[in-house]
C-alpha cells in the first residue's frame, strides 16, 4: 500500500478492526475477566454480606483447609485415575476404530458407521444421564437383563462404589469414541500412498504395512491430542472437544452419595461447597489451585505440541 | 479392486464389517431400547418385556408429556435460546475471526486480542465469581442470562479464524484497492466463501446451546424460567417426585415414571436428531481446523 504518513494511515485502517472485535471482547471481559478479580476470595473470609472490599482477608488459611477437608486426597486420585483412563482409552479406541474404518472397502457402509457412531457426541449428559441411569438399573435396566439372561448376577454399575470410575470412564468412551475418530481419519487420508507402494514392493502385507506405515504417520497425531489433553487432567474430561464433555457434566448427574468416595472429582467438591455448602471462599481456592495447575498443564502441553509437532493453535 | 482380493483378505473384510457392525449397533441400541420404552405400555415395560421394539404400542406417554405445561414450557425456552443465541454466536465468531485472521503486519494488535481471547478457554474466575459478576447484572432469573455469558464461543472463534486464514489473499486485496470496507469484505467475501466452516461452527453452537443445563439451573431460581435441559435435570436425575403428582387418571395404566422420563428424553433428543443429518457432512471440516492443523 501507499506510504504517506503511514503511522497515522495505519491507525485510521486497522480502526474497523477493533471496532468489528470491541463487541466480543466486551462481552468476554464481562463474563471472562470480571470473574477473575473475584479470585481474591480465596484469599478472604469473604461473606456475601460484606462484598470484596469489606471481607476480612485470611491468607493462605482456606488452602490449609481445602487440603485437610477429610478425603481431600481421595477426591485427587479419584479425578487423575477416571481423568488418566479416559485420556488413554479416548485415544486407543478411536485409533483402532479409525484403523478398521479405514480398511472397509464399501463407502457407503463407512459413510453409515460414521453418521451412527459420531452422534451420541452431540447427545447432553442429561440425556445421558437419563439414559444410561434407565439401562444401567440394576433391577430392570436392560444391560442387567442381558447379564441376567446369560446367568450373571446384575451389576450395580452407578451405584457401587467399585464399579462407579470404571462406568464413568465407559460411558465416556461410549459417548466420545466415534467422534474421536474424526481427527485420525482426517490424518489417514493424508498419508502418501506411494509409502504403501513400496513398503508393498518390499513384501509387507496389510498388517506390516499398518505397523510400519500407518501407525508411525498417524504418531503425530495420536501424541499431539495426548498432550491436548493435558489441560483437562484435573477436570476428569477425558479429550479436548468443541462441545467441552466435562467430567463434572456427567459425574454431577451420574453419582449420588453412597459412590462418593471414588466418584468425587475436585469440580463436584467445589460445586457442592460452593453452591451447596455457602463456603464460598474455599470453594474458589480449590478452583483456583485447579485452574492454575491446568493452564501450567495446557501451556506445556502446547509448547510441547508446538516443540514435536509444530502445533500453532491460532 | 474388489477381485483381485486375497483369501485372508476377504475373511479380514468380513471380520472388520462385523466388528464395525457391532460398534455402531452398540451406539444406537441404548437409545432404541429408550424409544421402545418410551412407546409401550408401562405394564409391559414393568414386565420386562421391552427390549428393542415397543410392546403394547402406545403413545401415552408422549401425551402425557406434551400436557405438562412444564415440559412445553421449558421446550419452548430452549427453542428461545437457540433462536437468539446461536445467531449471536455466529456473529460474534465472525467479528472476531476476522480481525483475529490478519496478518501480524496488517493488524498489530492481531497477538494482543488473540490471547485476550484463548486464555479464557485454560483460566477462569471460577463457580462462584462467575456467579457474584452475573448476579450483580441483575441477570439471575433473565432469559439473558442464558445468553450473554455464552455469546463468545471461543473455540468456534478459534476454528473459523483458521479458516478465514486459508482464503487467499489475491480476493480481498483485489475488493479493497476498489475501496470496498472491511466491513464489506466480510460479509461479501468471507462469509459466502466460508460456508463449510460456518455451517460446522453452527452446528456445535445449535447443539451447545440446546444441550446446556448448568446455567440455566443455577443462575435461574424461579423452575418456571428452565430451559428443558435444566427441567429435564430435575426430573430426571433428581428423580423429582412431582414428576407423578399432577398424574392424570386417563394415563395411570399406560404411562409410569419410567415411560414418561424416556419419552421426555428422547423428546429433548429429537431435535439434535432433526439438525444432525443437515450439518454431519460439514461438522468434520470444523473438527479438523479446530484439533489438528497441517
Amino acid at each position: 500500500m501507499k506510504k504517506k504518513n503511514p503511522l497515522a494511515a495505519k491507525r485510521m485502517k486497522t480502526l474497523p478492526l477493533h471496532l468489528m472485535i470491541l463487541p466480543g471482547a466486551i462481552l468476554v471481559f464481562v463474563f471472562s475477566y470480571l470473574p477473575m478479580f473475584g479470585l481474591v476470595m480465596a484469599f478472604q473470609n469473604f461473606s456475601p454480606a460484606k462484598g470484596f472490599f469489606g471481607s476480612d482477608f485470611v491468607g493462605l488459611a482456606n488452602f490449609r483447609y481445602a487440603f485437610k477437608i477429610p478425603g481431600f486426597w481421595q477426591i485427587v486420585y479419584n479425578t487423575l485415575l477416571i481423568s488418566i483412563l479416559k485420556i488413554i482409552l479416548n485415544i486407543v479406541v478411536p485409533v483402532i476404530v479409525a484403523l478398521l474404518l479405514n480398511e472397509l472397502i464399501s463407502t457407503k457402509f463407512k459413510r453409515t458407521v460414521q453418521t451412527v457412531i459420531y452422534f451420541p457426541h452431540f447427545l447432553s449428559w442429561i440425556i445421558l444421564a437419563g439414559l444410561f441411569i434407565d439401562i444401567l438399573s440394576p433391577s430392570e435396566g436392560i444391560v442387567n437383563t442381558i447379564i441376567r439372561f446369560f446367568g450373571g448376577n446384575p451389576i450395580y454399575f452407578l451405584g457401587d462404589k467399585n464399579w462407579f470410575p470404571y462406568s464413568m470412564v465407559f460411558t465416556d468412551v461410549w459417548k466420545e469414541f466415534g467422534y474421536g475418530t474424526i481427527v485420525y481419519l482426517a490424518a489417514l487420508t493424508s498419508i502418501n500412498p506411494t509409502l504403501y507402494e513400496a513398503a508393498e514392493i518390499d513384501g509387507a502385507g496389510r498388517f506390516k504395512q499398518t505397523l510400519h506405515v500407518t501407525l508411525p504417520a498417524l504418531a503425530p497425531t495420536i501424541l499431539l491430542m495426548g498432550m491436548l489433553s493435558l489441560g483437562g487432567i484435573l477436570n476428569a474430561g477425558g479429550t479436548v472437544s468443541a462441545s467441552g464433555s466435562s467430567g463434572f457434566e456427567q459425574i454431577y448427574n451420574l453419582y449420588s452419595p453412597q459412590v462418593y468416595e471414588t466418584g468425587d472429582i475436585l469440580e463436584t467438591l467445589v460445586f457442592r461447597l460452593g453452591l451447596g455448602n455457602g463456603q464460598y471462599s474455599v470453594a474458589t481456592a480449590i478452583g483456583l489451585i485447579k485452574s492454575a495447575i491446568s493452564c501450567g498443564l495446557m501451556t506445556f502441553g502446547y509448547w510441547l505440541a508446538k516443540k514435536t509437532a509444530n502445533y500453532e493453535i491460532l | 479392486m474388489n477381485k483381485n482380493l486375497t483369501r485372508p483378505r476377504k475373511v479380514f473384510q468380513v471380520i472388520n464389517v462385523i466388528i464395525l457392525a457391532i460398534l455402531a449397533l452398540l451406539c444406537l441400541l441404548p437409545l432404541l431400547n429408550l424409544l421402545a420404552i418410551s412407546l409401550s405400555s408401562s405394564s409391559a415395560v414393568t414386565t420386562g418385556q421391552v427390549s428393542f421394539w415397543p410392546v403394547d404400542f402406545t403413545l401415552d406417554s408422549y401425551k402425557f408429556v406434551l400436557e405438562k405445561p412444564e415440559f412445553y414450557r421449558a421446550f419452548g425456552i430452549s427453542v428461545a435460546k437457540v433462536f437468539v443465541g446461536v445467531p449471536l454466536n455466529m456473529l460474534m465468531s465472525i467479528m472476531i475471526a476476522y480481525p483475529l485472521s490478519r496478518t501480524k503486519a496488517e493488524f498489530r494488535a492481531r497477538n494482543a486480542y488473540m490471547w485476550f481471547f484463548l486464555i479464557t478457554m485454560v483460566f477462569s474466575g471460577g463457580l462462584v465469581p462467575w456467579y457474584i459478576v452475573i448476579s450483580k447484572l441483575g441477570l439471575i432469573d433473565s432469559f439473558w442470562a442464558l445468553i450473554l455469558p455464552v455469546a463468545v464461543p471461543v473455540y468456534n472463534v478459534v476454528i473459523l479464524t483458521n479458516f478465514f486464514k486459508g482464503i487467499p489473499k489475491e480476493i480481498e486485496e483485489a475488493a479493497l484497492i476498489d475501496g470496498a470496507t472491511y466491513w464489506q469484505v466480510v460479509w461479501r467475501i468471507f462469509v459466502p466463501l466460508s460456508k463449510a466452516a460456518l455451517a460446522s461452527i453452527m452446528l456445535f453452537a445449535i447443539v451447545n446451546h440446546w444441550n446446556s443445563w448448568f446455567e440455566g439451573l443455577i443462575l435461574m431460581n424461579r423452575p418456571e424460567n428452565y430451559p428443558l435441559q435444566s427441567y429435564l435435570q430435575t426430573v430426571v436425575v433428581n428423580r423429582d417426585v412431582r414428576l407423578m403428582t399432577s398424574q392424570n387418571a386417563a394415563f395411570i395404566t399406560t404411562v409410569s415414571e419410567r415411560t414418561s422420563r424416556a419419552a421426555q428424553v428422547f423428546t429433548a433428543t429429537l431435535p439434535v436428531l432433526v439438525v444432525y443429518p443437515f450439518l454431519q457432512k460439514y461438522f468434520t471440516t470444523g473438527v479438523v481446523l479446530g484439533g489438528v492443523k497441517e
